[in-house]
């Protein structure tokens, strides 16, 4: 039959392999980069293979204060961790109790509620970003935790995912429970939670990437060493004014910045998918 | 559904953090905004008086900002054709091969990852004018590259950068919609003698519509909002604003000019851009339900 063409299938993979490798490639060319001394790196065009210096431009910027950011890149990396982890888990929190009491009680302004909510899928913080930061400065929370975090909460994605999910559970379950004498915090520790495993882990994923990837919000709000982020910082690293850009830190940093959440990806595949195309629906 | 009736406090404890915390951070922030762009206020906020429309009017009178409109559209509708054609391409390529087509699928996923401003300072990198491979490259033909002086090149870094990391999305996308066509009308097709060629064109991609319409907005969307890491990071909006974007402009004005007037009038027109976005995939949604 025509339809299997062996030729066509060599061309397909030989093209999936040499696009994955274009794919890689910005990557690989900043992995020899970091490998190699300052000197060496200006001494031709940027090296497409490993140089002498090995890790140890990794070791110095992990373990001593960059001059250019006042801090080491590790407080930058954990930064960046407690602020994805905390846009992450507050998102889901709040969403798992929001989306709960939407689908599974009756109140007055049930319907208000919701709208409420709902309307904040509509501007992203990018929008909003000048009165959202003198909110943020009155309340106090300019270079906080807090202040990165929680306006980045407040956005409804993640509660319209899980109304979505919890409005395809069936109504004998919440019978049964209310029989069996099952209160409603009951209800949601005892079985909804432990049904909403799968949603919640793709919410992680991608609320987690997410978070980590923040630029404006961080960029605005903090002016002390102690709360950059690494994504925020590759920008200073770049800014040198006459001199030479230390093209070797910055591309060991762009590295560690990327990590984490493409490992993430990486480990959490299935979940990625399905939430990347939950979202849609 | 059945309801949990009898508990009138219950479900206000619930809702609690959620209302408070959009209320706080969104809904006052969002209010200040519109009321801001009708006032005009001087640099040290100490007084201010109510001006109607004319913080739009200025706005839109302004060269520069219909500059900036144009630059965004060209930005954002390159990077949304670019970016939707490359995985389609390579979504049509994985869904051919059955063997393999999972390990593609990881080694190109992974992009989605980084982080737009980490992805412009990739290709930064790629194209800077002395260490760069590209314009090593580049210089071969006769070309010579400096984005920091030329704003066409300026320009198509950012693009590159920018396709470069929302194609792993379209790519999801693309694969999904293409798994579920049914293999027996593509079979059907072999057998009235028709090629892969017109295979694609008659009937993949007709069907393919509904995902690629949805993807069109999410790349709008994606390029008017997310890429201000990438533009920030590598052109900072240079040289001489070709890079410059309606956020990026919004950023500008009100936080390194400080005319928080101006700059919130333009944050209201950008609210007005993304509800008549958000709109239109509404519609396609309820068409989609529909079928």
């Amino acid at each position: 039959m025509r339809y299997n063409r062996p030729g066509l299938d060599i061309a397909s993979h030989l093209l999936l392999i040499v696009g994955c490798a274009l794919f890689f490639l910005p990557v690989w060319i900043a992995f020899s980069a970091s490998t190699h001394e300052m000197g060496d790196l200006y001494s031709n065009v940027a090296p497409v293979w490993i140089g002498e210096a090995g890790l140890d431009n990794y070791r110095h910027l992990l373990e001593d204060p960059v001059s250019s950011l006042g801090a080491d890149v590790m407080t930058l990396l954990f930064n960046s961790m407690i602020m994805a982890l905390g846009i992450a888990l507050g998102k889901i929190i709040i969403s798992v109790l929001a989306a709960y009491a939407i689908v599974f009680f009756e109140f007055r302004f049930r319907k208000l509620c919701f709208w409420l909510i709902f309307i904040t899928l509509m501007l992203p913080v990018e929008v909003r970003i000048l009165p959202t930061f003198k909110v943020v400065a009155d309340l106090n929370m300019l270079d906080s935790y807090a202040g990165l975090i929680l306006p980045l909460i407040a956005s409804a994605t993640a509660t319209f995912l899980l109304r979505q999910f919890y409005m395809t559970i069936p109504a004998e379950l919440v019978e049964a429970a209310r029989i069996d004498g099952a209160g409603p915090w009951r209800f949601l520790k005892d079985i909804l939670l432990p049904l909403s495993k799968t949603n919640i882990a793709a919410l992680f994923v991608i609320m987690f990437i997410y978070g980590w990837n923040q630029y404006l919000w961080p960029l605005l709000i903090t002016t002390d060493a102690d709360y950059l982020t690494i994504v925020v910082s590759l920008k200073r690293m770049l800014t040198t004014g006459d001199g030479l850009v230390p093209w070797q830190d910055v591309t060991a940093t762009t590295l560690l910045a990327m990590g984490p959440p493409v490992l993430v990806i990486l480990f959490m595949q299935r979940y990625f998918i399905k939430g990347l195309v939950d979202s849609e629906k | 559904m059945a309801h949990f009736n009898r508990h009138p406090i219950t479900p206000w404890l619930l809702m609690a953090p959620q209302l408070i915390i959009v209320g706080v951070f969104f809904f006052w922030p969002a209010f200040q905004a519109i009321e801001q762009a009708f006032y005009i206020e001087d640099a040290f906020g100490l007084s201010r008086e109510f001006t109607g429309l004319t913080n739009f009017i200025s706005v839109l009178s302004e060269p520069e900002y219909l500059e900036t409109l144009w630059t965004t559209m060209v930005f954002s509708f390159s990077v949304a054709l670019g970016a939707m054609a490359l995985a389609l391409g390579m979504a049509v390529l994985a869904d051919r091969v059955i063997r393999g087509a999972n390990t593609y699928k990881t080694f190109l996923i992974w992009p989605y990852a980084v982080a737009p401003a980490v992805a412009g300072v990739l290709w930064l990198f790629l194209f800077d004018p002395t260490l760069g491979i590209l314009p090593e490259l580049l210089s071969a033909i006769g070309i010579d590259w400096n984005h920091n002086l030329n704003g066409n090149q300026a320009l198509l870094l950012v693009v590159l950068a920018s396709i470069w990391k929302q194609m792993s999305y379209n790519f999801v996308f693309f694969l999904a919609g293409l798994q579920a066509i049914p293999k027996s009308l593509l079979e059907a097709a072999a057998m009235d003698r028709a090629g892969p060629w017109r295979r694609f064109w008659t009937i993949t991609f007709p069907l393919l519509s509904p995902t690629s319409f949805f993807l069109l907005v999410m790349n709008v969307v994606y390029a008017f909002f997310e890429t201000f890491g990438t533009i920030d990071a590598t052109t900072s909006g240079g040289p001489g604003g070709s890079t410059r974007t309606l956020v990026y402009k919004v950023y500008e004005d009100g936080f390194v000019g400080q005319d928080l007037g101006s700059s919130a009038a333009q944050s209201v027109l950008l609210m007005v851009i993304v509800g008549v976005l958000t709109l239109i995939q509404f519609k396609y949604v309820e068409k989609k339900v529909q079928y």
